[in-house]
């Protein structure tokens, strides 16, 4: 199944992309994109355990994925 | 009730005014400025950038929170995101009720939670040409 990946700020520097399309096993998890995300040769690693969210709405790294999905990981917040 | 992200200078006055009626005699304004010291660095700027949608969504369910806890309150949301030079306003909320006192504890209650909920982050450019993430797990005071 294909979903959306979305990452931010210092995420995004740190991989080097910020939106992107993944083609997962269809009972994947938030984990699984994770994994694919920051798996690639050269790539720097994120925290183990960032803050998620899929389709705007924070979730962890266990909440399970449909198609369609967009998941954003996200770096500390620092909004005011 | 109403939560924004904005790429122009805020008008804090048109949130009070949109918050403010007849039967709301207590008005409260918070507005968030960029300051030129952090951390003991000179700070030029501070770039702002959001997961715009997300941010908007979980500023007004902060504010609907707030809402509820101290019921009467009328809250608005602006945050300023893009290149944002010392003294400029990051951030206003304005809150109105009857009385003072839930005015100004459901504008307190906004601000914190804002601050750790919305998805928004921000660069500092500082004075020596030098840029930083600002990640405020690492800071010590609020």
């Amino acid at each position: 199944m294909l979903i959306t990946v979305r990452l931010f700020a210092s995420y995004a520097d740190k991989l080097g992309i910020r939106d992107t399309s993944l083609n997962l096993p269809d009972a994947a998890r938030v984990t699984d994109a994770l994994f694919s995300i920051t798996s690639l040769p050269g790539r720097e690693s994120l925290p183990r355990n960032p803050l998620v969210a899929v389709n705007q709405v924070y979730a962890s790294l266990d909440t399970p994925l449909a198609a369609g999905d967009e998941v954003a990981f996200i770096p500390p917040v620092a909004g005011g | 009730m109403r939560a924004t992200i904005v790429t122009q200078t805020i008008d804090h006055d048109s949130l009070l005014r949109e918050v403010t009626d007849e039967r709301r005699g207590a008005s409260a304004l918070f507005l968030g400025t960029v300051r030129s010291i952090n951390d003991g660095r000179e700070v030029r700027a501070i770039e702002y950038s959001a997961y715009e949608d997300m941010a908007e969504r979980e500023m007004m369910a902060v504010l609907r929170e707030a809402e509820s806890q101290f019921a009467g309150t009328r809250l608005v949301a602006e945050h300023r995101i893009g290149l944002l030079n010392v003294g400029d306003v990051s951030i206003a909320i304005a809150a109105a009720h009857e009385h003072r006192s839930p005015a100004l504890d459901a504008l307190r209650y906004a601000i914190d939670e804002i601050k750790t909920r919305a998805p928004i982050w921000k660069r500092e450019h500082y004075v020596d040409g030098s840029e930083a993430w600002v990640d405020p797990s690492h800071a010590v005071t609020r």
